[in-house]
């Protein structure tokens, strides 16, 4: 397979495709607007459906749709988009439709604008709709990863009944880089849905895909159920990177394309001897509180970097749990750290001790 | 070895296409490349600019906020980025469009009339490619034969006919400098 150089969101739509994705509901907005574009000319070329809806709203109700019959499919949107579809998510959510959901992050509140940014990782990690749920989240730091997790995310929706939200920021839309795809991904999921609303097919009875459970004491049953499953999830499924933190005392947690800017900063102080290290979440939700937790026993101090005001360090202080002092560097507005800014930060903290 | 290159320009200009042909040369290389354009709100005859990356070490950031090289092919687009170069970086300015000289003086600045150079060629879209040669003959971060060979990726099959002057406008950009 040889490498070819390709943009982040169109890495999206390539990998969805490869994954077995058939279907895509959207519409447009920056800045992700080429997955849409992409899969406009490549899902028909496969024998899939593309449509761009008369909104969020109706796109997100469109994947219900393709999700409750079975099928693998996907939307994307970025900020203002995401938040017109809470919704739906939540109803896909109660109804444990499988369903992949992109939120390419650009600057908020409101309309804001549309560079880079973190600032909607309360959003995802919390459930963002109404009602008591998770949503899995995975956050790709390279074009090339994009490709791998997007396998991963239709897989994991498929295992779990479950909305899989992948998490990128402008820089990571925008970018090209080399890539290798597969042909064909070979799911890791079963094929076969058999509570899909496909149809009776002879079945004695019907298969009904729904959130409403008008009795009380079913909706109990319902939610207990649905916190088991994230239980599990919880327990089975966090993926991190560790990058130079064997020996570190003072380690960095940053996802995303923030982390890529931290590993810069890591080898900066790594040549100087100094013990710094990364943690790199790749999954949001569930959040690697474990091995966090692990290493809150031999650093001194945790260093979280995002692009937002501060989002993601709630995770990392319920991962530290009071072991060790956690701080905060961010820059918000659609404003990248610079490497140089992130080493400052951390020097002060090398100092103190 | 890291090159961080912006290509600022009017939208049309090709800076964009110009920055992945060279993005495209880094990965043939087997280096380690990126590229990201601007995406502001820009508008129909505004700016328009991309930063590539080209390095034998994993890249950090994409983005491109102090170049070690840049290439300016309109007049706003130096006027806004002459200042964001590294020092001992180099400016390459399209000295067919623009009227005034970089005000740096720990930086080394090459004046290039690329768009006489591109008609006298034959053609004034290749223009970036005249830079873009001497650039090359300057920093020698990818070979002219990679940038050959990434020339089939880049262009349509339809344009392939295009390949022989785009490389004479190469080879033209890299003599002037020589």
């Amino acid at each position: 397979m040889a490498k070819i150089l390709m943009k982040g969101n169109e890495a999206i739509g390539e990998g969805a495709i490869r994954a077995g994705c058939k279907y895509f509901f959207g519409y447009p907005i920056t800045p992700q607007s080429e997955l849409p574009h992409y899969l406009a000319k490549r899902l028909p070329e496969v024998g899939g459906v593309y449509l761009q809806a008369e909104s969020e709203i109706g796109s997100i109700n469109m994947v219900y749709g393709a999700a409750g019959a079975g099928a693998r499919v996907m939307t994307s949107s970025s900020g203002p988009g995401i938040s017109l579809m809470q919704e739906g998510i939540s109803y896909l959510a109660g109804a444990e439709l499988p369903c992949v959901i992109v939120n390419i992050v650009r600057g908020g509140p409101g309309l804001g604008n549309i560079a880079p940014a973190q600032s909607d990782y309360w959003q995802a990690t919390r459930g963002g709709g109404h009602g008591d749920y998770q949503l899995i989240v995975l956050a790709p730091d390279s074009v090339q990863e994009i490709i791998d997790l997007i396998n991963k995310a239709f897989d994991l929706a498929d295992n779990y009944r479950i909305p899989v939200m992948l998490l990128g920021d402008g820089v990571l839309g925008q970018m090209m880089e080399p890539v290798i795809i597969e042909d064909q991904y070979e799911t890791k999921a079963p094929k076969e849905k058999k509570w899909a609303s496909t149809g009776r097919m002879g079945r004695g009875s019907k298969n009904l895909v729904t959130s409403l459970h008008i009795v009380p004491e079913d909706l109990e049953k319902h939610n207990i159920k649905l916190a088991a499953k994230h239980e599990e999830i919880s327990r089975s499924e966090q993926i991190w990177e560790e990058y130079n933190t064997k020996d570190a005392r003072l380690i960095l947690v940053a996802y995303g394309t923030t982390a890529r800017v931290c590993k810069a900063v890591v080898d900066m102080f790594r040549e100087e001897g100094m013990p710094v290290g990364l943690l790199r979440p790749v999954t949001l939700w569930p959040f690697p509180s474990q091995i966090l937790n692990s290493l809150a026993d031999q650093a001194d101090n945790f260093l979280a970097v995002e692009m937002s005001m501060g989002q993601m360090i709630d995770d990392v202080r319920l991962a530290v749990n009071g072991k060790k002092p956690i701080h905060f560097y961010g820059r918000s507005g659609g404003m990248l750290p610079v490497a140089r800014d992130i080493y400052q930060e951390a020097q002060k903290l090398l100092m103190e001790e | 070895m890291l090159e961080a290159i912006l290509i600022a320009g009017f939208g049309g200009q090709g800076v964009l296409s110009t920055g992945q042909l060279l993005a495209e040369a880094g990965m043939v290389e087997g280096k380690h490349v990126s590229w990201i354009p601007s995406y502001g709100p820009e508008m129909r005859g505004g700016t328009a600019n991309c930063g590539v990356t080209i390095s034998d070490n994993p890249i950090s950031s994409p983005v491109v906020t102090e170049p070690t090289t840049l290439i300016v092919m309109n007049r706003p687009s130096l006027e806004k980025f002459e200042k964001t170069v590294k020092k001992d970086g180099i400016i390459f300015i399209n000295s067919s469009l623009i009227d005034i000289k970089a005000t740096r003086k720990d930086v080394r600045v090459y004046y290039i009339p690329a768009n006489e150079i591109a008609e006298n060629i034959g053609n004034g879209k290749i223009a970036n490619n005249v830079i873009l040669g001497a650039l090359i003959e300057l920093t020698r971060v990818v070979t002219p034969g990679a940038v050959e060979k990434s020339l089939r990726e880049v262009l349509p099959p339809h344009r392939h006919k295009m390949i022989p002057i785009n490389l004479k406008a190469l080879e033209a950009g890299a003599e002037l400098v020589k």
